[in-house]
């Protein structure tokens, strides 16, 4: 593997000159991919890192070339390979190939401080729930498979998922952050927990001119007990019962 | 507020209507302009009756000026007469006594009807919560008296409070659909509640549940139990759209 990227490696200096777009970079660029960090080539180099991958993607040589940018873009490249295949299939496939590394280098050290960052800086959006009061979101997928469902956000705050406000990240592929995301993200940042437990616990109760609705009415609170913790001291001896499967209810 | 900028819109349409024989209603220029798709249509006679009018004239100035400009009945000499700072003034006066109304006119019957076409055509948006399916949303003010917060909408899904996604609808007066809104909505359409779905979202590493979320997750789920054993004592209706987790 190694003998091999040393040997493009030096085919593909000789053939272009510096002004050449990365491909990591420019893809990590691109309108709609806020979301994504940029993986170093480093890791993505490390065979172990991408145990499995070749099963996954189609063309995965080709797409790890591509992402490397060791591919030699010449005439002679595409006759020599057994079938020549279209640019954006390969394109496509080095998307799919860099997404799902993105999901394994992000639950890494330095991938999760990349991701922090860009966490602080608001990138994945803000909660949409009001008494979230702008609190930041992480990016999820509910699958780790490719092509199942798109990316969803989770909410430290509120503990809940939301879609993505603008459409241009509606579309993209959950398993490009993975659902471990989240979980190693909120452990490995331990002090992130604590500012949510700070937080207000506050929630809203729908009123007529004033006056609760009653819980019998068919438009009676349900969901109060999404958004509620454990305070009065009952409460709280009901929520260590609690530890590791729900008590018959009385 | 960031009427002000629509205002000098307003005037400059207002200058070049002047010339063209054609005229619109105010009501549907204010309804027709960009970030005011959470509005609906009052009635002109529903404005013009007293009744409905009572503790609002001291919201604005020249209040029956204000509101004979609403209904298209100050004629165009008394308005070329006004100066242009008058003018704006007249508009932004308009735009927040119809708000006003508004507020309470999407709980008589009739508004309750114009607004129930709305939340069905979804004009207030989409829940974004994941669960919810894309419920359509229910404008609410958090107080009645203007200018303190502006627009939330309700999910009767999640029974939770979001912040509308464009800015120019977060920027609304919530006083403009008052505080009982969505209650008297829902308490008048009651065909309209969904389902609430009891399906929730636990963080997870390699598959393994995170043990704090999920006691808390576990916890909310025992109180959810108990109330709907409550509720069914009781012989009501739970309305909870069960899954296969």
């Amino acid at each position: 593997m190694t003998e091999y990227i040393g040997e493009t490696s030096r085919t593909g200096s000789s053939e272009e000159s510096g002004t050449y777009d990365e491909w990591i970079p420019s893809f990590c660029h691109r309108f709609g991919h806020e979301y994504f960090c940029q993986v170093p080539t480093e890791f993505i180099e490390d065979d172990f890192n991408m145990t499995g991958l070749a099963q996954e993607v189609p063309h995965y040589r080709k797409a790890l070339d591509l992402v490397l940018d060791l591919e030699a873009m010449s005439d002679e490249e595409a006759q020599d390979s057994e079938e020549p295949v279209s640019r954006s299939i390969i394109e496509h496939a080095a998307e799919q190939l860099y997404g799902l590394v993105h999901a394994r280098y992000i639950l890494t050290k330095p991938g999760l401080q990349a991701m922090a960052e860009k966490f602080d800086h608001k990138e994945f959006g803000i909660c949409p729930r009001y008494y979230c009061a702008s609190m930041q979101m992480l990016p999820c997928g509910l699958t780790d498979t490719l092509g199942k469902t798109t990316v969803r956000l989770y909410c430290p705050s509120c503990g809940d998922l939301y879609l993505p406000q603008s459409s241009r990240h509606l579309c993209l592929e959950g398993a490009f952050w993975g659902t471990s995301f989240p979980g190693v993200f909120l452990k490995h940042f331990k002090e992130l927990e604590d500012y949510v437990d700070r937080k207000t616990k506050d929630t809203y109760q729908l009123k007529v001119f004033g006056f609760k609705i009653s819980d019998e009415a068919p438009s009676g609170s349900r969901m109060r007990w999404l958004r509620q913790y454990p305070k009065t001291e009952e409460e709280l001896s009901e929520f260590e019962k609690c530890e590791f499967a729900i008590p018959q209810v009385q | 507020m960031a009427d002000i900028d629509m205002v000098e819109d307003r005037s400059n349409t207002a200058n070049g209507s002047d010339s063209s024989e054609y005229v619109e209603f105010w009501i549907d220029l204010f309804l027709g302009r960009k970030g005011h798709e959470y509005f609906c249509d009052v009635d002109t006679d529903y404005i013009v009756d007293r009744f409905n009018l009572i503790n609002l004239q001291k919201s604005v100035n020249k209040f029956t000026q204000v509101i004979q400009y609403i209904v298209d009945e100050l004629d165009d000499t008394a308005l070329e007469q006004l100066s242009s700072g008058r003018m704006q003034q007249l508009e932004h006066d308009a735009c927040k006594l119809y708000g006003m109304i508004h507020a309470r006119y999407v709980i008589t019957i009739k508004g309750l009807q114009k607004m129930l076409q709305k939340y069905k055509e979804a004009d207030f948006g989409r829940c974004p919560r994941v669960y919810c399916n894309f419920q359509p949303l229910l404008p609410v003010g958090l107080h009645d008296a203007p200018g303190m917060d502006c627009v939330k909408l309700y999910c009767p899904c999640c029974e939770d409070l979001y912040v509308p996604k464009s800015t120019r609808h977060s920027a609304i007066d919530g006083a403009y659909f008052g505080t009982s809104f969505a209650g008297m909505f829902l308490q008048a359409f009651p065909e309209m509640i969904p389902k609430h779905p009891v399906q929730r979202y636990v963080p997870k590493i390699f598959g393994f549940d995170l043990h704090k979320q999920a006691q808390v997750a576990r916890w909310q789920e025992l109180q959810r139990l108990k109330l709907e054993k409550r509720l069914k004592a009781k012989g009501v209706e739970g309305g909870f759209k069960q899954s296969n987790t």
